[in-house]
């Protein structure tokens, strides 16, 4: 219920962030939402020496499209407002499936998506999510900026790519090859509580043939999976009953689940399975449920 | 918070880092000089002494600590005080004037919406930021809004009916 | 010509009366007891045991005594100079306070620190070196008596193993011959898994001992303050009268804030040695790993049927986990509460139960939780055999419930374990219910569903339960009789104030007891202001648990409001100068029975208690009445759930939820409805979500919110409630019956029920709750039943 003791800095600008956290030492964390960093904090499971808040620092908030239909998600965008997004609602069925289903509506006030990404919790759902879009994240350092794919980004269970004085500035997801459609879809015992099976499955059509697709899975692994092999079972056809079913078969071999006081390794991978074929065989216009 | 320790002799005590922040709560400008690692909420309830804000877990979940920052619904349990700085809070205590309470504060009443009465304040603030943002809410509405503060007493259904109470109240003074 | 006042404009029985008390909760202006502040007050964290079971080899507390604002760092090691290492529960056993030799389950007490602030008090646990050497844990009690368990309490002699009690109440031999006799055998076994009752409000005291009056006051999360005083004074052996227990607002109860606990008893003891207020709040986490824990109850039980349903006899064997230490508290002559008030509803002529209850290394507890003594436990089983035997009998549920029912002509009568059921209308309820779900619609419903692949089920639960423990020949908990108190002092203005010897934590006494006052005495309830939690005021009394206070402290309240009247009927026949038998009561008034024009109100007999006393008569307007209830109350509720289960991934969904509660006589139908919703959605949680198990190392899975699920308004059905049925309870002065935890007793069956109706083409006749996803999807996918006895299933 107490965190431990650290410095804390409030910088007005990503150039003042970077140089705290150059010279801040260990074991610095940025701190943006908070929504995850805190309540480790409080638990003693994170212990920071210094935390460089970047809630002051202007022009973070954004999400938006550019004109070649490529979305930008600023680091201080917060789930509720992707929650409450026409421009999501219209353009990214995968993401505003994903939206209300993040953690409870309280929580989606302060907490980011951004945020959500770096913290690299396996059962995090926007991982998935950025995943099964193949997005990225785009990091800024003393060197200026990069984009790291997401396939890249997370190395480990709560570890992920960007140096210690890099900051995540925004999150990337590239225009559609086509009509998007897809969906997100998460067991989840009631609102709040961390995903026992979470899928996020996204795919692109033109000329009813789909050009990309993505599949990805929260909570069945020790960090977010990508279903590559799933995925791939979808492109370069007609979605059909037969495609979707090997998809569904393919993803539920890629999860790795273990079974515990959520239920077993096998209910996993079967869930796994269900809602890939749940996602693809429902029209993408439908707002998405919890589960089932 | 002035601290007073025992003096030992040798110099273990390291220098605690303070911060002063400003910020307005309930309308009230202040001025508070606080540790990083305070939370919001103990800001509110022993700094502020307004104890109507409570702590009823360690882990995000109950949402008895819920407050609007910036009329934002906000979990001050999981909000450093430091990140006050320069912002507006309402608690509870808030909510009512001078002489009249708040319809929601009528509404929970009427519809016998508390019965221990801990999460109340927090279940009010969320459904404050619900109805400043919504006025004519679905009773599905106010559940998925509310779906963040738990409570163990009511069985919700008559939360529901309060909030949707005071929902009609605030629309015909609205006129 | 009646001028009697008008009960319900008056707020008396039966006025849907707003709740007094809302007044300062809505305005965040309750009293908690973290919301109170002494001055000089420090603060107490205590640091838990991470291991389930393991000894003590060393602690090393200098670093944390070195830490700027650390005022006192108590062990085991220290408690023991003290004699207070251990302390007696109220179950006749004895409990660590901070462990000395051993830790017995994860989370177990080991040290305390008070400093400036809980921060601080919380760096100087951290820096606390405590060294363990593991031992064999115990998560169940078929562990616990396997051959080479190890003694989980080999700090009592006389304690060779890890049973604490084995215990039988019944006919043996007549359940033998019956069972002999019978057509039909059913039978059933399942788990009622370990729950929490987990209040919002988490445990917590502020000490306070006074060395200049040698008095201690302490601000107490409790429901039972006479109860800890008693208990403190034992522990602390401080005079009785040099302790005040003041229990302020609590944020629920629901049995968790009964026992003592450790940190109460640290707090005391730092506040003596400190000569300074020490403040203890725990944590969520610590509250559901260590605080009283309920039910992890294994039940099994078989039914002898006749052909046509008649229930012949039932035999039921229960195994119990107690955790580390037996402190439940419950009437001390029956070790496993009230579970031999099983099928008390049914007309069945002789019955059979055996149970024995073992140590874990777990929290230690198991009553509490809205279960009236085990009695969720009890309806529980009760329901889930009965749907087996109708399902076994292929009969109609409803129909095999409704020929067993003890009928309406039959009361008192007499169960086969002893109790005495006083009055019911069964079959009427059951109609209610039955009208209100559209039973015989949704049975086709239910069909053509089912021939669309979509699985609907219906789910029944019928019971009564016994509250308002108790009379005093058979119920004392540490030898104390369990009856309850109200004082009322009438003002001369006609104002009064009652206290009780209760502890409301949310029921709503500030309400309801004015409306008992104003029932007997027609003084408006606005004009009656209720205390409790002080034990220096309020009159003894064993607090507020097991739903007793409407039956125990509401029937006081009646009988000191009585007490009241037959003063004041003297002090109207004075001042209407006619003899006492020429006086009649109507509500608020006396009246000369021949010429009815000519009365007193009772605010004017008030005034006469003060300043026109006839002679002799002893001035003023007070009384006291303790109330031994003659029996316990029986309410008698219907619940009916029906579901939807989606076979492929487990998940279900409540379409409709309904119950019928017959309490009696409602002071307050409002209060009384919005018990019966808290009940129902306990029930729901349980059946649905919420449960505390442990890994095969005792590992606590459920020890904070993200694991413990609590449902939010979201997940939370809508309930549908009917009063239509009241059978007034015969020998409770207002007829009324308890009722705060029926809903809990009696529907999580319901429930689990309707699931398994759903899925019935299976034949799986038990999932454990709670019934989770993956384990109806396993009970659907592969036809087999499903347990969820701990330890948890791993991959390993």
């Amino acid at each position: 219920m107490y965190p431990s003791r650290f410095r804390y800095e409030a910088p007005r600008s990503i150039a003042e962030a970077i140089s705290l956290l150059s010279d801040g030492g260990d074991y610095a964390k940025v701190l943006a939402g908070g929504q995850s960093l805190v309540p480790l904090m409080k638990l003693r499971f994170a212990a920071p020496d210094l935390l460089v808040d970047i809630n002051n620092v202007p022009g973070l908030a954004y999400h938006q499209a550019d004109s070649d239909g490529t979305l930008r998600i600023g680091a201080l965008c917060r789930h509720s407002d992707l929650e409450r997004s026409e421009l999501l609602a219209r353009t990214q069925p995968t993401m505003a499936a994903a939206a209300p289903l993040i953690a409870d509506p309280i929580v989606r006030n302060r907490g980011t998506l951004v945020g959500s990404l770096c913290h690299a919790d396996p059962q995090g759902d926007w991982a998935s999510v950025v995943l099964s879009l193949g997005g990225s994240v785009v990091a800024q350092g003393p060197a200026g900026r990069r984009t790291i794919p997401m396939a890249d980004f997370v190395t480990g269970p709560f570890e992920n790519l960007l140096a210690p004085d890099e900051i995540a500035v925004e999150a990337v997801i590239p225009p559609a090859q086509g009509a998007r459609s897809g969906g997100y879809l998460k067991l989840e015992r009631r609102v709040g509580d961390f995903a026992t099976v979470g899928v996020a499955v996204s795919v692109e059509t033109e000329g009813g043939v789909v050009r990309r697709a993505g599949i990805a899975l929260t909570g069945v692994g020790g960090s977010t999976i990508a279903a590559t092999e799933a995925a791939a079972a979808l492109t370069g056809q007609p979605l059909t009953a037969e495609s979707i079913a090997t998809a569904a078969g393919l993803a539920a071999s890629a999860a790795r689940p273990r079974t515990d006081h959520r239920g077993s390794a096998e209910y996993k991978r079967h869930m796994v399975a269900t809602f890939v074929e749940r996602i693809l065989s429902r029209p993408s216009a439908e707002p998405a449920e919890r589960a089932a | 918070m002035t601290m007073v320790y025992a003096d030992r002799g040798d110099e273990t005590a390291a220098e605690v880092p303070m911060r002063r922040i400003k910020f307005t709560v309930n309308g009230e400008k202040k001025i508070a000089e606080v540790e990083p690692r305070l939370l919001l909420a103990h800001l509110i309830r022993q700094g502020l002494r307004l104890t109507g804000t409570h702590t009823g877990c360690d882990t995000t979940n109950c949402g008895a600590c819920t407050v609007l920052v910036d009329g934002q619904a906000v979990k001050s349990c999981t909000m450093l005080a430091v990140q006050a700085d320069g912002h507006e809070i309402q608690t509870v205590e808030g909510l009512a004037t001078a002489s009249e309470l708040h319809p929601l504060q009528e509404g929970f009443k009427e519809e016998h919406g508390l019965q221990c009465g801990f999460c109340t304040p927090g279940m009010m603030m969320a459904a404050k930021a619900l109805l400043d943002r919504n006025p004519d809410p679905t009773e599905e509405e106010v559940r998925w809004a509310l779906s963040g503060n738990l409570c163990r007493c009511t069985g919700y259904q008559n939360i529901v009916k309060s909030v949707l109470w005071a929902a009609e109240k605030l629309r015909a003074q609205a006129g | 010509m009646s001028q009697a006042v008008d009960e319900i404009k008056i707020g008396g029985i039966g006025a849907s009366r707003k709740r007094v008390e809302d007044n300062r909760f809505i305005r965040g202006k309750g009293n908690y007891t973290d919301d109170i502040v002494l001055p000089g007050m420090l603060h107490m964290e205590i640091l838990r045991s991470p291991l389930a079971h393991a000894r003590i080899k060393s602690i090393d507390a200098s670093k944390a005594w070195d830490i700027p604002g650390v005022h006192l760092v108590l062990t085991g090691e220290m408690m023991a100079t003290r004699n207070l290492a251990w302390m007696p529960t109220l179950s006749y056993d004895t409990q660590a306070v901070l462990a000395t030799d051993k830790v017995r389950f994860q989370g177990q007490e080991v040290a305390c620190v008070i400093a400036d602030d809980p921060y601080i008090a919380k760096d100087a646990c951290e820096a606390i070196v405590v060294d363990y050497e593991p031992l064999p844990v115990i998560v169940n009690p078929v562990q616990a008596v396997a051959e080479g368990a190890p003694v989980i309490r080999d700090d009592k002699e006389n304690q060779p193993d890890n049973v604490i009690y084995d215990w039988e109440v019944g006919d043996r031999d007549g359940a033998e011959r019956a069972f002999a006799a019978a057509d039909v055998v059913s039978k059933l076994e399942l788990h009622y898994p370990r729950s929490h009752p987990s209040p919002i409000e988490c445990c917590g005291s502020i000490a306070d001992f006074n060395r200049a009056t040698s008095k201690l006051t302490v601000y107490m999360t409790t429901q039972a303050p006479h109860i800890i005083r008693a208990a403190v004074a034992m522990v602390a052996e401080l005079p009785e009268h040099m302790i005040r227990i003041i229990s302020p607002d609590i944020g629920g109860g629901f049995g968790n804030k009964v026992p003592v606990y450790p940190g109460y008893v640290c707090s005391i003891l730092a506040s003596i040695l400190l000569e300074r207020p020490v403040k203890w709040i725990e944590d969520k986490s610590g509250n559901l790993i260590s605080t009283g824990f309920a039910r992890d109850v294994y039940l099994k039980g078989e039914m002898a049927l006749r052909r046509d349903g008649k229930i012949l006899a039932v035999r039921m064997h229960t195994d119990a986990d107690h955790g580390a230490f037996f402190s439940d508290a419950q009437p001390s002559k029956f070790k496993i509460g009230l579970m031999h008030s099983a099928f008390a509803a049914y007309d069945i002529p002789v019955a059979h139960l055996t149970a024995r209850g073992t140590y874990s290394n777990k929290a230690p507890g198991g009553v509490a939780y809205r279960c009236s003594f085990r009695v969720t436990e009890a309806m529980f089983f009760q329901e889930r055999m009965m749907q087996a035997a109708a399902d076994d009998l292929g009969m109609d549920q409803a129909a095999f419930r409704r020929m067993n029912f003890v009928p309406d002509e039959a009361f008192p009568h007499r169960t086969p374990f002893g109790f005495l059921t006083d009055s019911g209308q069964y079959a009427k309820c059951l109609d209610v219910g039955l009208t209100a779900i559209d039973y015989d619609n949704f049975r086709d419903q239910q069909a053509q569903a089912r021939s669309r692949g979509r699985l609907l089920g219906l789910g029944i639960s019928t019971m009564t339960e016994p509250l308002g423990a108790g009379n005093s020949r058979e119920y004392d908990i540490l030898g104390i009789k369990m009856f309850d108190s109200a004082e009322l002092k009438v003002h001369m203005t006609g104002k009064a104030i009652v206290r009780t010897g209760a502890r409301t934590q949310g029921q709503g006494h500030e309400t309801t007891w004015a409306q008992i006052v104003a029932h007997e005495l027609g003084i408006p309830a606005e004009d009656v202001v209720v205390e409790e939690g002080d034990t220096d005021t309020a009159p003894f009394g064993m607090g507020t648990y097991a739903s007793r206070s409407t039956p125990v402290a509401g029937a006081a309240v009646a009988m000191v409001s009585r007490k009241i009247r037959a003063k004041a009927r003297k002090l109207a026949a004075h001042l209407l100068e006619v003899s006492e038998e020429d006086i009649e009561w109507e509500l608020g008034r006396f009246y000369v029975r021949s010429a009815p024009d000519r009365g007193v109100t009772i605010q004017e007999c008030a005034v006469a208690a003060y300043a026109n006393m006839p002679d002799g008569m002893e001035p003023g307007l007070d009384a006291t009445a303790y109330y031994d209830p003659p029996n316990l109350t029986w309410p008698f509720a219907v619940y009916i759930v029906t579901v939807e289960v989606d076979p492929q991934t487990g998940v279900w969904d409540v379409l409709n939820m309904v119950a019928v509660d017959d309490c009696g006589v409602r002071i307050n139908p409002m209060i009384v409805e919005g018990q019966i919703m808290g009940g129902l959605t306990e029930a729901y949680a349980m059946s649905n979500m919420q449960f505390i198990t442990f890994d095969a190392d005792g590992n606590c899975v459920g020890a904070n919110y993200m694991d413990y699920l609590l449902p939010t308004a979201w997940e939370t059905p809508g309930f549908e409630l009917h009063s239509e049925v009241v059978t007034p309870c015969p020998h409770h002065p207002i007829g009324a019956k308890g009722i705060g935890e029926c809903a809990a007793v009696g529907g999580p069956a319901a429930f689990v029920n309707a699931v398994l109706d759903a899925i019935k083409d299976t034949g799986v006749r038990n999932i454990d709750m709670p019934l989770l996803p993956d384990r109806v999807w396993e009970a659907v996918t592969y036809h087999r039943d499903v347990s969820g006895a701990p330890p948890v299933r791993s991959d390993d």
